[in-house]
């Protein structure tokens, strides 16, 4: 599995427990949108960015919570973030 | 603040304000009261010929005292102009043990769970005159200045 995959995996974990479109999430892709696919509210937003927080030990900013709104950039902010940590 | 310059601040009036006096705040928790009058309307419809206060308004009691003093009040020191707050609950998750019948006065206490990205989450117990728990559980609200 590539890094990408395995990523994709943990945040698959990460937000099942919030999502109310089931299909949507059997068929999660970079493309998928939190809100407009996964009907994530955005009260549950924040609760899935602090559980990915915890999970990579990385602090989300505002700027990054404002761009987080699809599985593609939220990949790209956890990568981003996890370059400058190390 | 004080606790009348935080109620003055709440966007609740009467007959859906249900806070009468903040008795202690700070960054991490908030302790207040409210006394249910006889008077409230609910109570001729809550039940027929037989007068408790409702589930849901003991858990807006909670959300106002417990959720959203607090967050006027952290908004507040962070410099928000509270005044223009959007102001909105997005989830509860209450307990219920016992009943509060008219006239009885209760004291909420919350504790911050975390406050980030305009959302604020708590653990908000709510208690009798008997210090007896009425119910308890955790309410979370965005407040956005």
């Amino acid at each position: 599995m590539s890094t990408n995959d395995t990523l994709i995996t943990d945040l698959k974990a990460i937000v099942k427990p919030y999502i109310q479109n089931q299909e949507a999430f059997d068929s999660l892709n970079a493309d998928t949108d939190f809100i407009n696919d996964l009907k994530i509210n955005s009260a549950n937003l924040v609760d899935v960015v602090l559980d990915i927080e915890d999970k990579f030990d990385i602090e989300i900013d505002n700027e990054s919570m404002d761009k987080m709104l699809n599985v593609k950039a939220a990949l790209e902010i956890i990568e981003t973030k996890l370059e400058e940590k190390y | 603040m004080t606790s009348k310059e935080i109620i003055a601040l709440l966007p609740y009036s009467a007959p859906f304000l249900f806070v009468n006096e903040i008795l202690s705040i700070d960054e991490n928790s908030v302790v207040g009261t409210f006394r249910f009058d006889a008077n409230q309307s609910f109570y001729q419809g809550h039940f027929k010929n037989n007068p408790v206060t409702p589930g849901v308004i003991l858990t807006e009691c909670m959300a106002q005292i417990g959720v959203v003093c607090l967050g006027v009040y952290l908004v507040n020191s962070e410099g928000g102009n509270v005044e223009d707050a959007q102001i909105g609950l997005t989830s509860s998750e209450i307990d219920f043990f016992k009943p509060v019948f008219p006239n009885e006065t209760v004291t909420v206490k919350s504790t911050k769970e975390y406050f980030r990205f305009n959302k604020l989450k708590c653990n908000v117990e709510l208690f009798n005159e008997k210090e007896e728990l009425i119910c308890r559980g955790k309410i979370a609200g965005m407040i956005k200045a």
